[in-house]
């Protein structure tokens, strides 16, 4: 058994209290540490796509005891894509929040971004439904660190609504956790998909409310319609690399819904029929109808970004709500774009925020930018790819999407809604660029109003930041083909979890005596002995939860 | 003795739900704390309610109760435990650069440059 596949967990983990015990009042040292963190962490995640990437389904069992009695980590390919995904996403995040300063601007970023990403991966990677949940707090309690950072009265109103609201999440996924627990007897996924499939259906009341209140704790982490309240102003006061960060996070709750559904309650599971045509699909339109008309209704930038990250949520579900191969994939795809396109937008919005003066980013006048035909170039083709227009990602995803409703019921309304959807969010998009970039060459000929105080421009390193994202946009575009493949591959091994159920649950791993009295014995000292020879973190993020706690 | 565990879940959820739909932080964090109350003890009774009865197998006992959501309620006490301070802590935060507990924006100054929209999205605030 190897240990790369818990290293994702491990290393930030580590890097974080290294970050927090070692390097507090060294900014320098914070930085560089961090960077080499999250590039190595792009190494490891590189390695395991590639080792998942043949269709092999690796697990490591935590303190080597077997699958439903031990947790266990699996890397399949969905696991191992979403994490690249984040890894992708976390250095040029960090190298934007570096190059602009945020990072300088309150204490223990670095450490709280590295927790954050621990628990993301830890999400992306487990095995086992408590501790998904576990993960969960892990990658809340870092981002309510996070989304505080440097404080400000409305960032930490806002802050206090996330952190509320959130918790009542934390407290409704328990809520369904024990009533899985109560009806199935296990919490491992691979053993509850086996005994789910087992269980009588006239005699399921149980099994469905867990599966609604799972469903909708998922739809908080994604910010479905009537669960999406906290979205908008925590991600519009949030820090501009936080909220970068944060586009990741709600494709965890996506990711939870595809992983849960396809190998806990498949879709041909009699007892949780109608959940997703009767429920999901028009729950996620009437997202993304909001999403977009947010993006059009919304007055400052920032919130305007910020819905059409809903919409955007809005237009995945759809997908993954038709719940086909095709759907899936389609989801994928427009996940990994609308990832890396909000990351951009909020980047850019922080840009637009720092060099637009007083004006900020509402849509007031204001005199010109500095830079900004650079600023509004970058702009110009985070829109398109937000918006979906040709030739970005966006539009591919989008048609990916549209090509995969038509085996659905409702395709009528999947196309109406996203293609009107589209239109609103052009509009909306259009007149924000037209306001903060064209207007203000307008007002400058017409009066006023040189200069505010000089705005501290963005160095070159956040430009190359956005960049980035940018460039790796057009490389999703550009290599459309192959990705679509590979994510076809992925869907079509989440349609066939036998494998995956195999592998969890049939691997070996330590023996446990069946005479009780002497097994006793033995298994503390296996126990404490493991823990010396595992790195301390591992099992401060996968079973002693309280030291995780109390490391944040 | 279900009865009275189901009665006392009931009680403590519907008491929380209804603290948390105040508009201040404080009778917010209170309910938040009944809720994860609740739920401990809901996770506790997951494992079927059994008195006397000891959790672990061992050889010569027929009648045993099981030990994981006993473990599970310990994890989440101490993680509700956690957040309930970080919450605690954001919501003195809050109040002291406000000037006041409300959890949702009481100043809602629509269109001046840093006035903050968040009635825009029918309830954000």
């Amino acid at each position: 058994m190897t240990h790369w596949l818990v290293l994702p967990i491990v290393l930030p983990a580590m890097l974080a209290a290294i970050l927090v015990l070692a390097a507090r009042y060294h900014l320098v040292i914070q930085r560089v540490v961090s960077v080499a963190g999250t590039v190595a962490l792009l190494g490891l995640a590189v390695g395991l796509f590639w080792q998942a990437s043949d269709g092999t389904i690796s697990l490591y069992q935590l303190g080597n005891w077997p699958a439903p009695f031990g947790i266990v980590l699996v890397a399949d390919r969905l696991s191992t894509l979403m994490v690249l995904i984040t890894c992708v996403l976390a250095p040029l995040v960090l190298l934007y929040a570096i190059g602009s300063g945020w990072d300088s601007r309150g204490r223990h970023f670095h450490p709280l971004f590295q927790f954050q990403l621990m628990g993301i991966l830890g999400a992306f990677l487990t095995g086992d439904a408590f501790n998904l949940f576990v993960f969960f707090e892990v990658l809340l309690i870092a981002s309510y660190g996070l989304m505080i950072h440097s404080g400000g009265q409305k960032r930490l109103r806002a802050g206090t609504q996330y952190v509320l609201y959130n918790l009542l999440g934390s407290t409704l996924f328990l809520f369904a956790l024990g009533t899985l627990y109560a009806e199935t007897g296990t919490l491992n996924m691979a053993d509850l998909a086996v005994r789910i499939s087992n269980l009588d259906a006239g005699n399921s009341a149980g099994i469905r409310v867990a599966a609604v209140l799972l469903l909708m704790v998922f739809a908080v982490k994604a910010a479905i319609l009537p669960l999406h309240f906290w979205l908008p102003a925590s991600y519009a006061e949030a820090p501009a690399p936080v909220a970068a960060l944060f586009a990741i996070m709600t494709k965890v709750g996506a990711y939870c819904i595809i992983r849960m559904y396809t190998l806990v309650f498949p879709p041909d599971l009699e007892l949780t029929q109608g959940l997703f045509d009767v429920w999901l699909m028009p729950a996620a339109l009437l997202t993304l109808m909001l999403g977009m008309l947010g993006v059009l209704g919304a007055k400052r930038v920032d919130r305007m970004v910020a819905f059409s990250v809903i919409g955007s949520m809005g237009m995945l579900l759809a997908s993954v709500a038709v719940f086909t191969q095709a759907g899936i994939s389609a989801a994928l795809y427009y996940a990994i774009h609308s990832t890396f396109a909000a990351a951009a937008l909020f980047l850019l919005v922080d840009v637009i925020r720092a060099r637009r003066g007083a004006a900020s980013v509402s849509f007031a006048d204001a005199p010109p930018m500095q830079g900004g035909a650079l600023v509004a170039g970058l702009f110009f083709v985070a829109a398109i790819a937000m918006t979906g227009l040709p030739p970005l990602s966006g539009f591919v995803g989008k048609l990916l999407i549209l090509d995969a409703a038509r085996s659905s019921d409702l395709m009528w309304w999947v196309w109406g809604a996203i293609l009107v959807g589209s239109l609103i969010a052009v509009v909306g998009f259009s007149r924000a660029g037209s306001v903060v970039f064209w207007k203000a060459h307008q007002a400058r000929d017409q009066d006023i109003a040189p200069e505010t105080p000089e705005p501290e421009p963005s160095t070159a390193l956040a430009m190359v930041s956005i960049g980035g994202l940018l460039a790796v946009l057009i490389a999703l575009t550009v290599a459309a083909g192959p990705v679509t493949r590979v994510l076809s591959a992925t869907s079509a091994q989440l349609f066939n979890p036998a494998p995956y159920i195999d592998v969890v649950l049939t691997t070996p791993g330590k023996k446990i005596k069946s005479d009780y009295d002497a097994a006793n014995q033995p298994k503390e000292t296996a126990a404490t002995g493991q823990g010396a020879t595992e790195s301390h973190d591992s099992k401060a993020g996968d079973d002693a939860h309280g030291s995780t706690v109390k490391d944040n | 003795m279900e009865l009275l565990v189901a009665t006392a879940i009931g009680a403590l959820t519907a008491a929380g739900i209804y603290m948390i739909l105040r508009l201040r932080t404080f009778p917010v964090i209170i309910g938040m704390s009944l809720v994860s109350y609740a739920v401990n003890v809901f996770l506790f009774a997951s494992g079927r309610l059994a008195v006397n009865a000891p959790p672990v197998l061992t050889d010569g006992v027929e009648v045993y109760i099981d030990p994981l959501p006993q473990a599970l309620a310990l994890t989440a006490i101490v993680i509700s435990f956690g957040m309930t301070a970080v919450a605690v802590m954001l919501a003195v935060g809050s109040y002291l650069s406000a000037d006041d507990d409300l959890v949702n924006d009481p100043d809602v100054t629509d269109g001046s440059p840093d006035g903050d929209l968040s009635r825009n999205g029918g309830g954000a605030s």
